[in-house]
């Protein structure tokens, strides 16, 4: 069987999933699973792209795609007028002096010699910087805070297109990325992976606690919407129309036309970055990225900067996860740091890239849409499993009652099952590189 | 006089409580770095591994409790560690025999192999939540104080005092007696030499005839001991939690790192130096400040330098601190 066929026969296999789910649960419930799909796509093809192109361990997804949902709240929101006028300048001064620090202390690095009065310069100057930072910004902070802290107390957004915030969540991604490959790239592979563990907790932390960035545990509600609201569509007597001409209710109908409607935008995003990955695979630049994955001292000997090349492929991939975490938080229409948990958006994503197969996008996609399916799909089989094998068991045993509590916990079983099968016995995934 | 008053308040809210907790991140700091002297890769399953240990200690406890075998004062967990690091022991050697051992004759890299206890992090957390829930458990019992606070003011006529609980004495103990018997294994033993020459140089011990399926062996049976004891001290200071304890892992890995990775020393200062700073940058120093100044002096404010939500930030700084300029850690671990 031709690689084409195999390729065609398994995404057929997810298409049937995702129909099926649509025939026996609802089609409601299989277009979420599809968007979802899509999203979780260009996910896994941002961390193929450092995985699988150049071999670079990334535990930090999770960072990178919470900084891209907190562009979508710092672009499309509108601004808090008072709570700007209130604080919004101490903040901005506060952070200001802050960077203006972190600089002079990498000028006096640089510029002064090595020694005892450079070590002590640069302890006085971090030591003023940082409560001098502190004086502004608290300040500032609670200035902010104090704002109507029921709904807002917040300094809002720039009110500009949702839209827009998907580049601009990638962008944010790329700052971050840079920070950290800056400072972990060219050590060993371990220490990478463990510097983006580290740095993902921080954003997340960062988000949950700094309530004037983004309201912290009291989450962003009622982000701006690309697409219509369905009740906007409900009241549309010409929609009510079409629908009832499709034998559909209208609250059916509005809810299903929205989902489709996230769907192709997610599709032409997923699209968009596919083909561009696609043609750096086979670039003059994808073959130098894959020398490098290869052998990286031959590369270095050949007079490539192995250095920079990881941080470049690192940050373009981080960006792409950011632009997905952007697309994410649009889709769910509110920001809830606390939803923001290490092994669905960082480990999950790695299960997806390594099932499909690292090095191969199309492997990538297949990978997140199938994980994602599964991911979703486990607990609802598992409950049935379940209700198999307790139901031969006295109603209100102890064990029943708990074996019928931990079907929750199927999932992690089966992605860590999942995983090293396909790691030991298909290490190549499912659509192995070529 | 105020100077001996900010020592107590000193005393009770940073170094009892740095001590402490630099005792269960130096256990755990213990486990990865010998994982990654002798298995060489950095062991992502770690935390949950000391999550599952713990479990296994809760359940005996859970049972002695309730077929009222108690230690009096001493925690009952105590009586159960042992059953607990026997259920570990058998989890961690299965898993090598399993998934580890495949990758290992194979020659694998070192990445794929953390992309594998990744995997094995996920079976492990998955189990953990099954038997036991991902809810808090409570499994401390006995004694809750050795002193309290007042016990010692009114001892000592101080306006301040400290007190330590039971549970903290009794990590920094259990851990002191842990370490030297790790180092007595590792420096006097037989199998402990044939360990430390495998992680030195692999091929010079396996031409000398050391048998690496023992070293291994050996290895993973040190590394459940010292997640349980970890995990159950954690578990008995705080309070059981299985996410806590795969947060636990940036801590764990900052303090071997900074350390020096595959060096057991580097481990056990790494763990202490993470411990302090984190405690003492995120602890609010006003009524210390307010007894060690004069008057005049005394601040307004906290006088916290962050808040706790970021204590995770300060293991990442120092980390981060240390790549940046010792990237094979303050003693000298493998750079491999």
């Amino acid at each position: 069987m031709s690689d084409g066929l195999r390729n065609a026969g398994l995404f057929a296999l997810v298409a049937a999933l995702i129909v099926g789910t649509g025939m026996l649960q609802s089609w409601n419930t299989a277009l979420v699973i599809l968007n979802f799909g899509l999203i979780s796509a260009i996910m896994a093809l941002g961390v193929n792209l450092q995985w699988g192109f150049a071999g670079l361990f990334n535990v930090g997804v999770m960072g990178f795609v919470a900084l891209g949902g907190l562009a979508v709240v710092l672009v499309s929101m509108p601004p808090v007028g008072a709570a700007w006028q209130a604080g919004g300048l101490g903040i901005l001064a506060g952070l200001v002096l802050g960077a203006a620090t972190i600089a002079g202390a990498i000028l006096l690095w640089q510029r002064m010699s090595p020694g005892r009065a450079r070590g002590l310069a640069l302890l006085a100057l971090g030591l003023v910087g940082f409560f001098a930072f502190r004086a502004v910004f608290d300040s500032g902070v609670q200035a902010v805070e104090a704002v109507d802290p029921a709904l807002t107390g917040y300094l809002g957004g720039l009110g500009l297109p949702v839209l827009l915030a998907w580049p601009v969540g990638g962008l944010l991604a790329a700052g971050g990325a840079w920070v950290i490959g800056k400072t972990a790239l060219g050590l060993r592979s371990d220490y990478l992976a463990i510097a983006t563990l580290g740095i993902s907790e921080i954003i997340i932390a960062v988000m949950k606690n700094e309530d004037w960035l983004s309201r912290g545990v009291k989450n962003v509600i009622g982000l701006p919407r690309p697409v219509p609201y369905e009740v906007d569509l409900q009241n549309d007597p010409a929609f009510v129309e079409q629908a009832a001409g499709l034998g559909l209710d209208a609250v059916t109908a509005s809810g299903l036309w929205v989902k489709t409607q996230y769907g192709v935008l997610f599709a032409i995003v997923l699209v968009v970055i596919f083909v561009a990955l696609q043609l750096a695979l086979k670039s003059p630049w994808g073959r130098m990225m894959r020398a490098i994955r290869d052998n990286e001292t031959a590369a270095r000997a050949m007079g490539k900067d192995v250095t920079r090349r990881h941080l470049q492929v690192f940050v373009l991939g981080s960006a792409i996860c950011g632009l997905a975490g952007a697309m994410m938080t649009t889709l769910d229409g509110q920001l809830t740091p606390s939803s923001y948990q290490p092994l669905r958006f960082t480990f999950l994503v790695w299960v997806m890239v390594i099932v499909g197969g690292s090095g191969s996008n199309l492997g990538a996609v297949l990978g997140g849409f199938l994980i994602w399916f599964l991911w979703v799909q486990v607990e609802p089989l598992g409950a049935l499993l379940m209700q198999g094998i307790t139901a031969g068991m006295a109603d209100g045993s102890a064990l029943k009652a708990h074996l019928l509590d931990s079907v929750a916990h199927m999932r992690l079983l089966t992605m860590g099952i999942v995983l090293l099968l396909v790691l030991r016995f298909s290490p190549r995934g499912l659509i192995p590189e070529k | 006089m105020e100077l001996l008053n900010a020592l107590m308040v000193l005393m009770n809210f940073v170094i009892v409580p740095a001590l402490t907790y630099g005792s269960q991140l130096a256990l755990g700091a213990l486990g990865v770095t010998l994982v990654y002297g002798i298995l060489r890769f950095s062991n992502f399953a770690h935390g949950d591994g000391m999550a599952l240990g713990t479990t296994a200690v809760i359940l005996f406890t859970w049972w002695f409790q309730s077929l009222g075998i108690s230690l009096g004062p001493v925690p009952t967990a105590l009586l159960a560690l042992p059953f607990g690091i026997a259920a570990a022991a058998a989890l961690m050697l299965g898993t090598d025999r399993v998934v580890y051992r495949f990758y290992r004759t194979q020659k694998a890299k070192p990445v794929i192999l953390v992309i594998v206890s990744m995997g094995v992090m996920f079976i492990y957390n998955g189990i953990t939540r099954f038997i036991i829930g991902p809810d808090d458990q409570n499994f401390a019992d006995g004694a809750r104080f050795l002193f309290t606070v007042r016990e010692f003011r009114d001892w000592s006529g101080l306006d301040e005092g400290f007190g330590i609980r039971s549970t903290q004495a009794l990590t920094v103990v259990t851990a002191v007696i842990v370490v030297a018997a790790l180092f007595w294994f590792l420096n006097r033993t037989r199998t402990g030499k044939s360990m430390r020459a495998f992680s030195d140089n692999e091929d010079l011990a396996l031409l000398s005839g050391i048998n690496p399926e023992k070293v291994v062996a050996v290895t993973w049976l040190l590394v459940a001991a010292l997640a349980t004891i970890a995990g159950t001290l954690y578990g008995l200071d705080k309070s059981f939690k299985p996410f806590t304890y795969f947060q636990l892992l940036l801590p764990i890995f900052a303090a071997a790192i900074v350390g020096g990775l595959g060096s057991p020393l580097g481990a056990i200062a790494g763990g202490f130096i993470i411990a302090f700073s984190e405690v003492t940058v995120t602890y609010a120093w006003k009524k210390v400040l307010e007894y060690a100044l004069p008057e005049a002096l005394a601040p307004e404010g906290l006088m916290q330098l962050m808040s706790t939500e970021y204590k995770f930030a300060v293991s990442f700084m120092i980390l981060v601190v240390v790549l940046l300029f010792k990237p094979t850690g303050l003693f000298k671990g493998k750079a491999v």
